[in-house]
């Protein structure tokens, strides 16, 4: 059982650090701009700019703190 | 999205996890010995080709829009992860290869199975191979055209793994930083314009609007190659006296 759980464990570990990796923040950050365009486009406003621009904004302020 | 892209992009995305993949095979193999090597990566290959079936055929009973949707947003996680990586890399050490991956030369035995290189060769295979087959399943889904995917990625299988056998110190000249940071942009480009387009959006110019996120995403990069780079030059600028 532990052999299991360790493994899945493990697994669950390979796959966020193979998606999510180092910053969690991107991820958060496409996860809300999604959630906005969605609102907005169920307000009758053109939204797809939002993701673009979040996604670049999030990437440079990762990349700053990263150097920071 | 045309079958075009959906091979350069999954051939391009395969690529870059198969000369990891390579590498570790070929210096495990080299150092190690071949016969077990080829034990562990025929099984990690095996493994690997069963977790591709289950989970394409799963996941092709579930409705495009949110398929595309997951599925784009999980790539552009994804691809950011790489953008960055990409962007950090380039920075730090230009365009260059990926360099040898050495394994310990412990004792080796003469006969029967060497289960060190068995199991660095089946986990190298394995692990690299789940990051292709991702990509495959990510791109071929989203893109209705999961076998172009897949053919695009057993095309770069066979290029990398060839080239590997045949050139091995060509392989490690790959600058892996750089088709990272294509790669990355790819990806993101991708995944924003599936992730959006799964919601209900339209982009403007339909398809046309992959290239205009490819541009973005590459000033994006450049912009952030001089970001890191300001950031590195920073502290020795304020070392200089005035």
């Amino acid at each position: 059982m532990n052999l299991i759980l360790g493994w899945l464990r493990a697994f669950g570990r390979f796959w966020y650090g193979f998606i999510v990796g180092d910053d969690w923040t991107l991820a958060a950050t496409v996860v809300v701009a999604l959630v906005a365009t969605w609102w907005l486009h169920t307000a009758g406003i053109a939204a797809w700019w939002v993701v673009p621009f979040a996604a670049a904004g999030a990437l440079g302020v990762s990349l700053g703190r990263a150097g920071a | 999205m045309g079958d075009t892209s959906v091979f350069v992009v999954a051939f391009l995305g395969a690529a870059v996890e198969v000369i990891e993949m390579a590498i570790i095979v070929v210096g495990v193999g080299t150092i190690r010995g071949w016969r077990s090597t080829w034990l562990g990566a025929g099984a990690g290959l095996g493994v690997l080709a069963a977790l591709v079936v289950a989970l394409g055929t799963a996941l092709q009973a579930v409705p495009i829009d949110l398929l595309r949707l997951l599925i784009g947003a999980l790539l552009l996680i994804f691809g950011l992860q790489w953008l960055r990586k990409g962007i950090q890399r380039v920075s730090a050490n230009g365009l260059r290869g990926m360099g040898r991956r050495d394994a310990t030369a412990e004792s080796i035995p003469a006969s029967g199975v060497d289960w060190t290189a068995f199991v660095l060769a089946f986990k190298g295979v394995l692990l690299e191979g789940l990051e292709v087959a991702f990509i495959v399943i990510s791109v071929g889904l989203a893109a209705q055209a999961l076998s172009i995917a897949a053919l695009a990625a057993a095309l770069a299988f066979v290029v990398i793994v060839g080239a590997g056998l045949l050139a091995r110190r060509w392989v490690e000249r790959v600058p892996r930083s750089a088709l990272q940071l294509v790669v990355g942009t790819l990806l993101s480009s991708f995944g924003t314009f599936w992730s959006v387009q799964g919601l209900g959006v339209s982009w403007p110019g339909n398809d046309l609007a992959i290239l205009l996120l490819v541009g973005w995403y590459l000033l994006t990069a450049v912009a952030g190659i001089e970001l890191v780079r300001l950031h590195a030059r920073r502290p020795t600028l304020e070392k200089v006296p005035l």
